[in-house]
This record gives structure tokens, C-alpha cells and sequence, in this order.
């Protein structure tokens, strides 16, 4: 038998329904992968071996009992701003240091009672604003293809679990590209759904209007399964929404006929030449399944960036209020001033926290709201529409995930406009709120390091399936296929 | 100078409390809070727990859409909430979602007015919007504001859903603010969306301006007893001011209970920056006609149509009628008395005065009155009857008030029946002739030493006498017989 950790959710899910490997050999084999790696990786800031231990004999017992579970068995890591009834959620953040998540997020929920099994929460930029792990408070994810790449983030500690073979799936956030950039990074399939497809409740919001939960996962039938798991509207989130498609049958569709537009301003300048070329390689690939590719344009595409950090900044610094210190964290009763003792509390942040913190109520401020916050808005209509328009010659759309491949760290600390410009490809989308998806297409080499590329697939506003139907040719040609991969670079 | 000789311009922020609303505004958190032990009717949502979202309350924007009708506003057919943001420890997010009319905000209504009678003229008052917000918990000062070494929190209150209803300044008088506010209740009593005689259900600061002078904002009147007050109060002050050649300087100040004055709140005149944003986990509001429709369908009787009814279907006065439903319960009284005694004009006159001056004597509210509208029509048919008199049943509805005893049995007990035999009512008679000769003789040409003799008859039976055979007794023994 295959090793556990390589094995894909729905051969662990179909394995352990049929009584042929128990969720508990399951959790044991990924408990050890775990003790063996997350020392080197920091993919894991919270193992919970007695809670998995736990969940899985309880999916033993309930096959026992005959019924058949989706995921039964399925290991899952839990990107740490998403809530796990009893499990610390700190957000990489020292402010909440010591806080217990007391209920399960509705994407938590659903994939325990769907059989999956949480291992454990997994580390992120503080709050999720970064896009390396690097500004986690609790020391940066290591990226297995290189020990001097950066995984990628915020969600780098969920991107690591599932390429190092510690997790089966994970969810991250992408608020920007949280997710779809640390997949690119790792070599992973990484979903960003359409705005409101799932529930935001127990996540602990970072631009609440921008972002979604998201999906790693090693195969596009792993990805559709865990997604479905956790589809379908949330009473607690009123942003969401009831979608009529079938994911579990997209991967299946054939892609003849469909017509894929690239685009051109996401295309040209400024892209190292390896995206170039993987981005041409799986156009190319998809002309030979009968897909057509024509160049498609998003006019004003290149204001992106400064409407997205402007958006982002100001509701997270509304978001970020409530960390004062009064109602939860570890932080004991105080005599004085209570401004005083907010500040106190607050200058726990850390610096990138406190920088969008500042620039966002800057961008919120009487005078100038209308200028940056009211601009910035005014865009994003203008972007949707354009979208909009492409859409309509187009049937999904593709662009690179990253303008060059994974960096190094240190790289880009030093100047915050340098990372945020990571960023650049995959905020039209969250902008927009359109699903997106980044796709593994092979890897390239420099001075002796191999390194895994990417390309995301963007589809229109409610139409998902489109991008598991797409992917799932390019994984059936063998262009896009995600492995396990060992410190450093090793693949499994 | 009298204060009348003063132009006064006062403005209302009323804040009135959706508690008639199962749940709070966002959570399923129940909206009656009062009496709870603190931080127990709470939930990740109202303690604003990370990761958790806000679910708009329907049934609070049909309650919104209902009061902004009956005062006559322009109904928004779409409409956002927004953040309001600054730090407070009753805070559970250090923000307030809310509705604002800049921003990117639309509120649920505005522009509206809300009439009453003054004077035998109408007024009306300019309301300039309504908007649906989030109560905020409650910050407890053990040993009273500024003296206190700790501060406690309770937010139990937290997330309750608040209509801010904020008028133009065209109040002139603490007495229009008073009959404004009284109106204001009667129409939120019949709408069913708040029982304003629970605590902090009705809230309100009052900007005030003397003469055109600068306007000064009174905050933390805590319910609608102290707006009066405090609106009073602000109004003398600045009236003194000014008479001692003075100006009135622009500021905050706090209405404080206790000593029944405003107090400055020595901040820094800086305007607060609140840094309002479209509430990005609430999707637009947006209704539809038949959903409109559906919703003022279902408003029942405001006050102006009940006076109206009152007057058409009881044959009221129109003043008369007014009176009564400025107070719902007061309104709700008389139909309820009107339906076990049929003569609906004596019943208004009943209420009017003896009732009123009941209420206004023990301070309560009419639902807390032991003359229930049952005991008043008995009391009212005893009167019909002949039972009693009309003079003795003003004092059967004070005992009735006092005892919460059936008017029948205070009568009986204090032995108030009528008086109607009249060889008792004779020696009566006999007995005040002898103790007034000068009257008798008097009253042989003038008819008042007449009703002076029949007076002390009725005074010797303590009103007990039948004034009917008091008179005829005291004629005949003046005839001689």
C-alpha cells in the first residue's frame, strides 16, 4: 500500500469508509509526518494529537455503525484566523496569545461532520497581511522545495502542510492571494472561490469584503471533494450565497469548446521569463483539447494594487479595533488610564499590522475618505464591469499567480511596496470577487534549485466549476500535477 | 425678562429601543436584557468574538419601516449600514454599526414630520432621518461617575437594535419637546415596536440654542422623563446667560440625574473622526414594492386616526380625544371602560380628571392604576343608579385607587350608599332649622339661604343624601309642612 501522507482525501475517504485503513492508522501516520517535519517546515503552529486522536475514532466508530462519511478520515490543517472549537487561535499574532477559539468556524463544522479530521492550526502572516509568512510573530514557514525560498503567504503554513505531505488538504484565507500564492509557491492546486460561495464565519476578518476561505490540495478531485464539503449559504454569514452548480462532476467535463482569453496586461512586462514560458505552456496544452485562446484585456487592471491595499487597510483597521485587551487574550486587569492600556495591548502588533492599522485610518479619515477609501471603490466598479465585459468573449480567463517564482527570504522585508507588489496578479480577482485558481505547471531550475511555477485560472463571478473542469484536463495531460515534496526539494 | 421672551431652537436625537423585537439586532440574543445577571445574554456575535459576522434582524427593518411611515418620512427603497468607529469600553468591536447619510451610507428613511396639537394649532415637527443601529453594552461606575476605582462592563445590552430618530430644530419650548416626546411614544406604543416604559428604552440628546446663540449638545438624558428636565434646565441656563450679557459658549454637556443639571464635559471641542465605511458584512438592504406594501399593511391604528375615530365614533371633542391618545395605555383605558359603560363622554370626563389627577398624584403609569376599567364602569353605574352621587363616587375611586378593592365593597364598607329615605333625611333637616334660625328666616325671600339649607343637609349626611329629597324636605318644612 501506498504511503498514508501521499495518498490523495478521496482514496483515504473510500479507504477508511470500507473498512480497509482506519482514520486512526491514518491520524498516527500524519502525527509522526508531523514530528518528524514541522521542526524543519513551521507548517504547524498548534498540533492537536489528542483532539485528532480523538475525531478519528469517532469516524471509526460511526463506520463501524455503517454510514459512509466524504471525508472520513481525511487529515486537514486549519490555517490559524480560522476558528477550531478548543484549539488556541492566535492569527501569528502575540495579541491574541493565550485566546481558545470557544465555537468552530461554519467551514470547520462542515468538514467534521463531512468525517475530515483537523490536525491542527497552521502558521500565517500576523492577521493574515503578508505575503511570506514572514510577519507571523511565531517565525516564518519554510518552503520544502528550498530552504532559502519563501513558502509563500499568509497561508504559507497551510500551502506547507499539504506540500510536505503533513496534511492531505488545508484551508487558508485569500484576501489578496493568500491562497493561490503560497499554492504557486509550493506547488499546489489553491482555490479562491467566488465572493460568498462559502462562510466567513470564524474568520477572523482581515478586509472582510475582499476575502474567502480557500482550498489547498495536492489533486483537482481532491480540491472539488473538500470543497463541496463545506459548500452552500450560512445562516451566520449573510454575504453568502447559494450556488447551483456541481463541483464533485466538474472535474469530469470535457474543456473542448470552451474559450480561454489571456490577460494581456497581466501577461507582458515585468514577468520573469519562466512564468512566461508555463503560461504559454498550458495554453498551449489546452489548444490541443480543443480549447480556443484569444487575448483578452482588463483596461485599468494596472490600478489594482493601490484600490485593493487602499480597501484592505481601511476595514482592516476597522476590523482590528476590537484587540484591546478587555474581552480575551491573556492580558491582566489593569489600574490607570484605559487609552493608556489600549495602547499598551496594541503595540503588541507587529510592524505590518500596525502599518496597514495606521494607513488604513488614515484612508478612512474625514477629508481625505473620498479621495483614497471613495476612489478606491469607485474602481473596484470599474473593475468588476470590465471583468464583466471580458466575460462575454470568454469563458474562463488566465494569468499568471505571481509575476516570478518563490523568493528568497529577507528579499523583500526591507520595503513594503516590494512585497506588496507580490501581490500584483492575484488582487484583480478578490477585487472583483471572482473565483480564481492557481494550477501547478511544472517546475524550472536556477543554479541548482528547482522551483515549482504556477498559473491561475480566473472564471466568472459564480461559475466555479469552470476552473475544476479546466484544471482537471491540465492534471489528466500531466502538466499540472502536485507532489509531496521533502526538505529540500526532495519529491516523494 | 421672562424666559417666553427668548427664541428657543431645541433638536432631538431620541434613541428608542427595538425591545419589542425577540431577539437583538444581529445575534439571536434576546433583546430584553433588564434584570439578567451581567454577561450572561451574550454570544460570539454581541462580544464581538473574532471571526464572528453580524445577521441583519429583519423584523427590525419592518419595526424601522413602520415608525418611519406613521412620522411621515421617505422610505429609502435601498439601504446600507455603515461602521462608526472609535474606542469605548462598552464597545464590544470599538465600533457601532449604524446608518449614516455621507460615507457611501443610505439610512432606512428620512426626511419626514411628526404633528401635534399646541395651542389649538398644529405643529410639526421636521424629522430629518431614522436610522437602525446597534445598542452598545453599559459601562457600571460602582461608586458613581468620576469616583469610582474601577469601572465595570456589562453587555448584556449589547448588539439590542436602536432607531436613532433625529429631528430638526424646530422644537420651541421645553413644553414641545415634552408633548413631541409624549406623541412620539404614543405612536411607538401603538406600532408595538417598544415598550417605553421599560429602562433605557427611550434615550435622547437635545441640542439647545437660546436666541440664536451657539447650540450646545446635551448628552446622556437616560430616559423620557429627564428630556423635559433636562431640556428645562439647559434652557434657564443659557437664558442667564444671555440676560447677564453673557454669550453661551459651544459645547458638550451631561445631563447628570442625580442633580438635576447639565454638566460640561471639559472636553476639547475636537470634532470626532468616525471614520464611517459601508459595513461590509451586511449586503444592501433592498426592498421590494410588494414587501413595502406588505409591511404598511400590517401597521395597525396610529394615534391622529384613532382621535379621529374617537371623535366619530364616540362624539368626543376633538381636544378631548387628542388627550387620550397621547398615551396609549390612556387610550386603550377608555375603550375598554367605554365597552362596560356606554355613556363614552362621561367615561372621557372620568378620565380626564380623577384618573389623571390619580396618575399624576402617584406617579405610575395607567396599566399600574388599581382602578381598572372594570371598577371605573361599576363605580359609573352605581353613579346611573343612584347608588351613590357623583360627589361620593370621586371619593369610592380614591379608596378604589388606594385599596385596589372592588368599588362595591368601599362603598359598603365606609357606608357610602345614597341616602333616599326620607323621614331620616326630615330630622335632618329639622335639626339644621333649629341650629340656622336667621336662614330659615332668610330663606323665606332669598333663594340662596335656601341652597345654603339644603347644603348643610347634604353636609350633616356627609353627601350621603339624595340632593332630590333633600330639596324637596327642606321646601316643604319651609312651607310649613
Amino acid at each position: 500500500m501506498e504511503a498514508v501522507f501521499k495518498m490523495g482525501a478521496s482514496r483515504i475517504a473510500s479507504a477508511v469508509n470500507a473498512g480497509e485503513l482506519s482514520a486512526k492508522e491514518v491520524v498516527a501516520a500524519y502525527l509522526e509526518r508531523i514530528a518528524e517535519l514541522n521542526g524543519k517546515l513551521n507548517a504547524y503552529l498548534h498540533v492537536d494529537s489528542t483532539g485528532a486522536r480523538r475525531a478519528a475514532s469517532s469516524v471509526d466508530d460511526s463506520v463501524v455503525r455503517g454510514e459512509r462519511l466524504s471525508l472520513a478520515g481525511v487529515p486537514v490543517a486549519i490555517k490559524d484566523v480560522i476558528s477550531v472549537r478548543g484549539l488556541p487561535i492566535t492569527c501569528g499574532s502575540r495579541v491574541l496569545r493565550g485566546y481558545v477559539a470557544p465555537y468552530d468556524a461554519t467551514v470547520v463544522d462542515r468538514l467534521k461532520r463531512a468525517g475530515a479530521i483537523v490536525l491542527g492550526t497552521t502558521n500565517t502572516d500576523e492577521f493574515a497581511m503578508g505575503s511570506s509568512t514572514e510577519n507571523s510573530a511565531y517565525g516564518a514557514s519554510r518552503n520544502p522545495w528550498a530552504e532559502d525560498r519563501v513558502p509563500g503567504g499568509s497561508s504559507g503554513g497551510s500551502a506547507v502542510a499539504v506540500s510536505g505531505g503533513m496534511a492531505t488538504a488545508a484551508l487558508g484565507t485569500d484576501t489578496g492571494g493568500s491562497v493561490r500564492l503560497p499554492a504557486c509557491f509550493t506547488g499546489l492546486f489553491g482555490l479562491k472561490p467566488s465572493y460568498g460561495a462559502l462562510s466567513r464565519y470564524g474568520l477572523v476578518s482581515y478586509a472582510n469584503s475582499l476575502e474567502q476561505v480557500g482550498v489547498f490540495a495536492r489533486s483537482v478531485d481532491d480540491l472539488a471533494l473538500v470543497y463541496s464539503a463545506m459548500l452552500g449559504a450560512d445562516p451566520k454569514d449573510g454575504t453568502t450565497t447559494n450556488f447551483s452548480w456541481s463541483i464533485r462532476d466538474a472535474p469530469s467535463r470535457g474543456v473542448e469548446g470552451l474559450r480561454l482569453g489571456v490577460v494581456a496586461e497581466m501577461a507582458g512586462e515585468g514577468i520573469h521569463e519562466a512564468v512566461s514560458s508555463a503560461l504559454s505552456t498550458t495554453c498551449k496544452e489546452l489548444e490541443r483539447n480543443g480549447v480556443s485562446v484569444g487575448e483578452a484585456s482588463i483596461k485599468h487592471i494596472g490600478y489594482s494594487l493601490e484600490a485593493y491595499y487602499l480597501i484592505a487597510m481601511s476595514e482592516a483597521s476597522s476590523n482590528l479595533a476590537r484587540f484591546d485587551g478587555v474581552r480575551y487574550g491573556e492580558h491582566p486587569a489593569f489600574e490607570g488610564d484605559w487609552n493608556e492600556e489600549y495602547s499598551r495591548v496594541r503595540s503588541l502588533f507587529g510592524l505590518e499590522v500596525k502599518r496597514r492599522i495606521i494607513l488604513g485610518a488614515f484612508a478612512l479619515s474625514a477629508g481625505y475618505q473620498e479621495m483614497y477609501y471613495g476612489r478606491a471603490s469607485r474602481f473596484r466598479t470599474m473593475l468588476i464591469h470590465e471583468f464583466r465585459e471580458a466575460f462575454k468573449q470568454f469563458d474562463v480567463l488566465i494569468a499568471p499567480t505571481s509575476p516570478t517564482p518563490p523568493f528568497r527570504f529577507g528579499e523583500k522585508t526591507q520595503d513594503p511596496l516590494t512585497m506588496y507588489l507580490s501581490d500584483v496578479d492575484t488582487v484583480p480577482v478578490n477585487l472583483a470577487g471572482l473565483p480564481a485558481l492557481n494550477v501547478p505547471v511544472g517546475t524550472f531550475t536556477i543554479d541548482g534549485t528547482t522551483l515549482p511555477l504556477g498559473v491561475q485560472l480566473i472564471a466568472p463571478y459564480g461559475r466555479d466549476e469552470l476552473l475544476f473542469t479546466v484544471a482537471s484536463q491540465l492534471e489528466r495531460s500531466g502538466l499540472s500535477i502536485a507532489r509531496v515534496v521533502e526538505p529540500w526539494g526532495r519529491i516523494v | 425678562m421672562a424666559e417666553s421672551d427668548h427664541r428657543v431652537m431645541i433638536g432631538l436625537e431620541v434613541h428608542v429601543q427595538l425591545n419589542r423585537l425577540k431577539t437583538k439586532l444581529f445575534c439571536g440574543c434576546r433583546a430584553e436584557y433588564q434584570g439578567l445577571p451581567p454577561n450572561t445574554n451574550v454570544c460570539p456575535v454581541c462580544l464581538g468574538l473574532p471571526g464572528s459576522l453580524p445577521v441583519l434582524n429583519k423584523l427590525a427593518v419592518n419595526h424601522a419601516i413602520m415608525v418611519a411611515k406613521a412620522l411621515n418620512c421617505t422610505i429609502s427603497r435601498s439601504f446600507n449600514f455603515v461602521r462608526k468607529n472609535y474606542f469605548y469600553p462598552d464597545m464590544t468591536k470599538n465600533f457601532q454599526i449604524s446608518q449614516y447619510e455621507k460615507a457611501g451610507g443610505v439610512p432606512v428613511a428620512h426626511s419626514g414630520w411628526l404633528g401635534f396639537a399646541n395651542d389649538s394649532s398644529e405643529r410639526r415637527i421636521r424629522i430629518r432621518r431614522i436610522q437602525i443601529e446597534e445598542d452598545p453594552g453599559r459601562l457600571e461606575h460602582p461608586e458613581g461617575i468620576g469616583s469610582s476605582k474601577y469601572v465595570l462592563v456589562d453587555y448584556n445590552r449589547a448588539g439590542v437594535g436602536l432607531l436613532e430618530i433625529v429631528t430638526e430644530p424646530d422644537l420651541a419650548s421645553p413644553d414641545e419637546a415634552r408633548v413631541f416626546i409624549q406623541k412620539l411614544r404614543s405612536v411607538l406604543e401603538h406600532l408595538g415596536v417598544c415598550d417605553t416604559s421599560r429602562e433605557g428604552a427611550i434615550r435622547a440628546d437635545a441640542n439647545v440654542s437660546v436666541d440664536g446663540g451657539n447650540r450646545v449638545e446635551v448628552k446622556n438624558i437616560s430616559s423620557y422623563k429627564e428630556i423635559v428636565k433636562a431640556i428645562e434646565f439647559e434652557v434657564l441656563r443659557q437664558t442667564k446667560i444671555i440676560e447677564a450679557g453673557g454669550s453661551v459658549i459651544r459645547e458638550t454637556r451631561h445631563w447628570v440625574e442625580a442633580k438635576g443639571m447639565t454638566i460640561s464635559s471639559r472636553q476639547k471641542e475636537e470634532e470626532q473622526d468616525y471614520r464611517y465605511f459601508p459595513e461590509p458584512d451586511i449586503p444592501i438592504v433592498s426592498l421590494d414594492e410588494d414587501t413595502l406594501q406588505r409591511i404598511l399593511d400590517s401597521m395597525p391604528e396610529l394615534p391622529d386616526a384613532r382621535a379621529k375615530r374617537f371623535v366619530e365614533q364616540y362624539g368626543l371633542k376633538s381636544y378631548d380625544a387628542n388627550v387620550l391618545v397621547l398615551d396609549k395605555g390612556l387610550a386603550d383605558y377608555f375603550e375598554e371602560t367605554v365597552r362596560l359603560y356606554t355613556n363614552p363622554k362621561t367615561v372621557a370626563n372620568w378620565i380626564q380628571s380623577e384618573i389623571l389627577r390619580q396618575l399624576n398624584e402617584k406617579k405610575i403609569e395607567i396599566n399600574q392604576l388599581a382602578v381598572t376599567p372594570g371598577y371605573l364602569a361599576e363605580m359609573l353605574h352605581m353613579i346611573e343608579t343612584g347608588e351613590i352621587s357623583g360627589k361620593i363616587g370621586k371619593r369610592v375611586l380614591v379608596e378604589v385607587a388606594n385599596t385596589g378593592l372592588p368599588p362595591r365593597v368601599v362603598v359598603e364598607r365606609l357606608g357610602l350608599t345614597r341616602i333616599a329615605d326620607v323621614e331620616f333625611i326630615r330630622r335632618v333637616a329639622e335639626e339644621v332649622f333649629r341650629e340656622n334660625p336667621e336662614a330659615v328666616e332668610d330663606a323665606k325671600r332669598d333663594q340662596e339661604a335656601v341652597n345654603y339649607l339644603i347644603g348643610q343637609v347634604m353636609k350633616k349626611t356627609r353627601g350621603r343624601a339624595d340632593p332630590d329629597v333633600a330639596n324637596k324636605v327642606v321646601r316643604q318644612l319651609l312651607n310649613g309642612g
